[in-house]
C-alpha cells in the first residue's frame, strides 16, 4: 500500500491540506449547499424577493412531461455513448497492440481528439452535417438519403451520440492500451499453445483482465456522458428538435442561465446530484463485486 | 481495494457537487466603478457592459470613444460581456453582488425581467428628469422605442440595436424562373405562387430565421392580432398566449404543408438557416433586416428586400412589425454624479450623427426621427434603398396595443418552447392546432411561473 510518510509536526499535514480544502469547500461544497437551499424557493432573477415554497420545485418537475422525457434521452443518450466509445477504444486498442510498426504513430493520431475543445469538436461536426453545406450531409443526399437534423429528432440524436463519442473514444484508447500492456505476454502463449483460438483468448484472458479498466471506465464515461457533453450538445443542436437532445445537464444550462428560473433549475441540480450518487452506489455495489482486480 | 472505490465515490460526489453549483454559481464581480472622484476636476467614469462582438464591438468602442473625446467631464467605459444571455447573467450577478454595472445592455425578450426588478433598475425617463437633462419622448421613432416604453408612454430604457424582419430575395433566381426581378411577391398566396416557379427553376421556395420571432410574433403584429392578452403583456402580468387563434394555425399550416412542394423548408434554430439563402438553395428568405451586412458580404447573387407577406384577407394587414435586438437599462445603486454622466451618453447617443452613423455602418435601425431623416437628406437610401425596407415597413402604421411589442416574462425560454413545437409540426409528428396549443399551454405555464414570483 505505499510508504508511510510520518510528520513529527502535527500541525503541519493539516496546515498542507488547508489550500485544497478550502477550495473544494468554497467552489464546491458551499454552491453544492446554495442550490440544495435555492431549490427550496421561489425567486426572481434578481434576488428582490424570495419565497419558500417547500418541494413545489420538485413535484412540478416531476410533473412536466418535458423533464421526463430529457430523462429519457439522457439515459439511450449515455448508454450509446458509453458503449460506442469504449468498445471502438478496446477495438483501437487491441490493434495498436498487436501492431509491430508505427504504433506509437497510431497511439498518438488516437489521442488527439481529447485535445479537442468540446465546443471546437461541436463546431465541427456541426459543420460537416450541416443540412445545407455539410460535406457528409451533401453525400447523404447524393446516396439517395435526406438528413436534416435541425428537424429530425432521431438523425440530432444519433449525432451527437456519434460526436460525444467520438472525443471519448481517446480517453478510453489510452486506459485499455495500458491494461492490455499490463497483461503477461506469457499467459497469452500458453493459451495458445493450448489451442485457444484468438477469440477465446480474448474472452476468456484478455477481457477478465481487463476488467477493472472496463468498471472505472463505465463509471467514468457515464459521468463524462452525464456532464460533459454540454459543449457539443449546445454547438450542435441547442438540444432541439422538439427536445430530442435536450439531456438533464443541458436543461439545467437553458431554465437556469437563459430562463433565470433559477429555483427549478437548483431543483433540477439536486436530482441530478442524487441520481449520480446513486447510480456510484449502484455500481460500486453490484457491478465491483463481478470485477477482479 | 475498498480504497480505489472510496476514491472514486469520493470523486463522483465532489463532481455531482460542482455539477449541483450550477444553479448558484454567480461569475466574478467586475472591479468596482465606485471610487469617488479624488478631486473635484476628475472625470466620472461609467462602465457600460454590452454583448456585441466582432465589428459591431469595434463600433462600440468607436463610439465609447466619440463620446470621452467630446466633453472631459464623463468617462463611458464598454465592456464586452458576452452574449446577450451571458451579458444579462452577468448584470444580475453583479447586481445581487452589490455592484452592479450603470449601463447594461439586455435583449428585447430579457424586457419584462428587467422591468419587473423596480428596484434594480432606473427607467430612462426618471433618469432623464432627475439629472435635468433635456429630453423628448416625442424625437424617437415610436415603433422602436414603443416596445420600451410602458402602456402610458414612459421610456424605461433606450433601444440601441433594434432591427425588424424582412423578406430578402434572390433577382437571379427569379430571373432564371421567369420573375420580375423589381416585383417581389407582397402576399404569402404570392409567395407559394412565386415558390411554384422558383422550385421549377431548381430552387426551393423560401426560409426562415428566427421563426419565432418572424413567423409567430411579427405575424402577430403585422396581421394586427394579438400575440398575447393584456395588449401583449403590456398592460399586465396576468397575460395569456393568444397565438393559438384560426389565423396563427392557418399560417403554420400553410408552412407545414408547403414543404412537400419544398416551397418552405425550415431551415433550424436562431439563423443557422441563413446559409439557405446566401447559398443559393432557397431563393426568398425572411429574416432581420440587420442581416443585410452578412448576405451582401456572403451572397455571389444579386438579392433586394421587401415587406414580409401578409394574407391578404385578412383585415388590418399589414399594420407595422416589431423590433428586435437590444436596449440600454441603466441599474440602480450609483451616485447622482454618475447618472449625470449616464443621461449625458444617452443624449450624446441619441444625437441625429451618432444614430445616423450606426445605423448606416449596422443596418440597425435609427432610433429617432431626426437621425432617419439625416440619413435620408444625405442620400444614403437613394444608394442603398434595401435599407430603407425595414422603417418603411416600421413607420407604415402608427403602433397599437397589438404591435407595439411584446412584454412577457421568461420570454426566452418560450421562444424555446416555440421552436419546440413548430420542429413537431413540421417533421409530422403534430398538426398546427395541436402544435400552436400546447406551445400556449406550456408557455402560459410558464408565465404563471414569473407572474408568481414578481408579484
Amino acid at each position: 500500500m505505499g510508504t508511510r510518510v510520518i510528520f513529527k509536526n502535527k500541525a503541519l499535514p493539516y496546515l498542507l491540506l488547508v489550500p485544497q480544502i478550502s477550495i473544494v469547500l468554497i467552489f464546491f461544497i458551499w454552491p453544492g449547499i446554495e442550490a440544495v437551499v435555492l431549490s427550496f424557493f421561489r425567486e426572481d432573477a434578481f434576488g428582490l424577493s424570495r419565497e419558500f415554497v417547500g418541494l413545489y420545485n420538485f413535484t412540478t418537475l416531476f410533473a412536466d412531461p418535458v423533464y421526463l422525457h430529457s430523462f429519457i434521452v439522457t439515459i439511450v443518450f449515455s448508454f450509446w455513448v458509453m458503449l460506442l466509445a469504449m468498445t471502438l477504444a478496446l477495438y483501437l486498442a487491441i490493434m495498436a497492440d498487436r501492431a509491430i510498426r508505427g504504433s506509437e504513430f497510431y497511439t498518438t493520431m488516437i489521442i488527439w481528439p481529447y485535445a479537442v475543445a468540446p465546443v471546437v469538436s461541436g463546431v465541427m461536426w456541426m459543420f460537416l452535417f450541416n443540412p445545407t453545406v455539410g460535406i457528409v450531409s451533401y453525400f447523404l443526399e447524393q446516396a439517395g438519403y435526406q438528413w436534416n437534423h435541425t428537424l429530425n429528432g432521431s438523425q440530432a440524436l444519433l449525432l451527437v451520440i456519434v460526436a460525444a463519442s467520438w472525443k471519448q473514444i481517446s480517453y478510453n484508447f489510452l486506459f485499455f492500451l495500458a491494461g492490455l500492456q499490463n497483461i503477461p505476454e506469457s499467459l497469452l502463449e500458453s493459451a495458445a499453445m493450448d489451442g485457444a483460438r484468438p477469440f477465446t483468448r480474448f474472452w476468456k484472458i484478455i477481457f477478465p483482465l481487463l476488467s477493472p479498466t472496463t468498471f472505472f471506465l463505465v463509471v467514468m464515461n457515464v459521468m463524462y456522458a452525464f456532464f460533459q457533453t454540454f459543449g457539443i450538445i449546445h454547438q450542435v443542436t441547442r438540444g432541439g428538435p422538439n427536445q430530442a437532445t435536450n439531456t438533464l445537464v443541458y436543461k439545467v444550462y437553458s431554465d437556469g442561465f437563459v430562463g433565470l428560473n433559477l429555483g427549478s433549475s437548483s431543483a433540477q441540480s439536486v436530482v441530478l446530484m442524487a441520481l449520480v450518487i446513486v447510480l456510484t452506489v449502484i455500481q460500486f455495489r453490484f457491478l465491483e463485486r463481478r470485477v477482479e482486480y | 481495494m475498498k480504497r480505489f472505490a472510496l476514491i472514486v465515490g469520493l470523486v463522483l460526489i465532489t463532481a455531482a457537487l460542482v455539477f449541483a453549483s450550477g444553479g448558484g454559481e454567480q461569475p466574478a464581480p467586475a472591479p468596482s466603478t465606485q471610487e469617488a472622484p479624488t478631486a473635484a476636476s476628475a472625470p466620472v467614469t461609467i462602465q457600460w457592459w454590452h454583448a456585441m462582438g466582432g465589428r459591431l464591438g469595434e463600433k462600440v468602442q468607436a463610439i465609447a470613444k466619440g463620446f470621452n473625446e467630446s466633453q472631459s467631464n464623463y468617462i463611458v467605459e464598454p465592456v464586452y460581456k458576452g452574449n446577450y444571455a451571458e451579458t444579462m447573467t452577468s448584470g444580475i450577478a453583479a447586481f445581487r453582488a452589490g455592484n452592479p454595472p450603470h449601463i447594461i445592455q439586455i435583449y428585447e425578450v430579457g424586457t419584462a425581467t428587467m422591468m419587473a426588478a423596480e428596484k434594480a433598475i432606473v427607467p430612462v425617463y426618471k433618469l432623464m428628469e432627475q439629472t435635468g437633462e433635456p429630453f423628448d419622448p416625442n424625437d424617437y421613432i415610436p415603433t422602436v422605442t414603443g416596445y420600451y416604453t410602458t402602456a402610458d408612454g414612459k421610456m424605461l430604457s433606450l433601444p440601441f440595436n433594434s432591427s425588424t424582419p424582412v423578406l430578402y430575395f434572390n433577382k437571379d433566381a427569379f430571373r432564371k424562373a421567369g420573375l420580375d426581378p423589381n416585383k417581389p411577391p407582397k402576399t404569402w398566396p404570392e409567395v407559394a405562387d412565386y415558390s411554384r416557379k422558383l422550385v421549377a427553376a431548381g430552387y426551393s421556395g423560401f426560409s426562415t430565421a428566427w421563426i419565432s420571432w418572424i413567423q409567430l410574433e411579427n405575424f402577430s403584429a403585422w396581421h394586427n392580432v394579438p400575440l398575447a392578452s393584456e395588449a401583449n403583456g403590456f398592460q399586465g402580468l396576468d397575460a395569456v398566449l393568444e397565438y393559438n387563434s384560426p389565423l396563427h394555425v392557418r399560417h403554420i399550416k400553410a408552412l407545414s404543408d408547403w414543404q412537400k412542394e419544398k416551397i418552405f423548408v425550415y431551415g433550424g434554430r436562431t439563423n443557422v438557416g441563413n446559409a439557405l439563402f446566401s447559398s443559393e438553395k432557397v431563393a426568398m428568405y425572411t429574416e432581420s433586416s440587420a442581416g443585410y451586412a452578412g448576405f451582401k458580404a456572403n451572397a455571389k447573387f444579386e438579392f433586394g428586400t421587401s415587406m414580409l407577406p401578409y394574407w391578404p384577407d385578412v383585415k388590418g394587414a399589414p399594420q407595422n412589425t416589431i423590433i428586435g435586438g437590444a436596449s440600454l437599462w441603466v441599474m440602480a445603486g450609483h451616485t447622482d454624479a454618475e447618472y449625470k454622466a449616464v443621461a449625458r451618453f444617452f443624449s450624446y447617443l441619441s444625437s441625429p450623427e451618432v444614430q445616423a452613423d450606426w445605423h448606416q455602418f449596422s443596418g440597425y435601425l435609427p432610433i429617432t426621427k431626426a437621425a432617419y431623416q439625416l440619413t435620408k437628406d444625405q442620400g444614403f437610401y437613394d444608394k442603398n434603398p434595401d435599407l430603407e425596407t425595414a422603417l418603411k415597413q416600421m413607420t407604415l402604421n402608427p403602433p397599437n396595443e397589438n404591435t407595439r411589442g411584446v412584454r412577457l416574462g421568461n420570454f426566452p425560454q418560450i421562444r424555446e418552447i416555440n421552436y419546440d413545437e413548430l420542429e413537431a409540426i413540421f417533421d409530422g409528428q403534430k398538426t398546427a392546432k395541436q402544435g400552436l396549443d400546447s406551445a400556449v399551454s406550456r408557455g402560459n405555464a410558464l408565465l404563471r411561473e414569473f407572474e408568481k414570483a414578481n408579484k
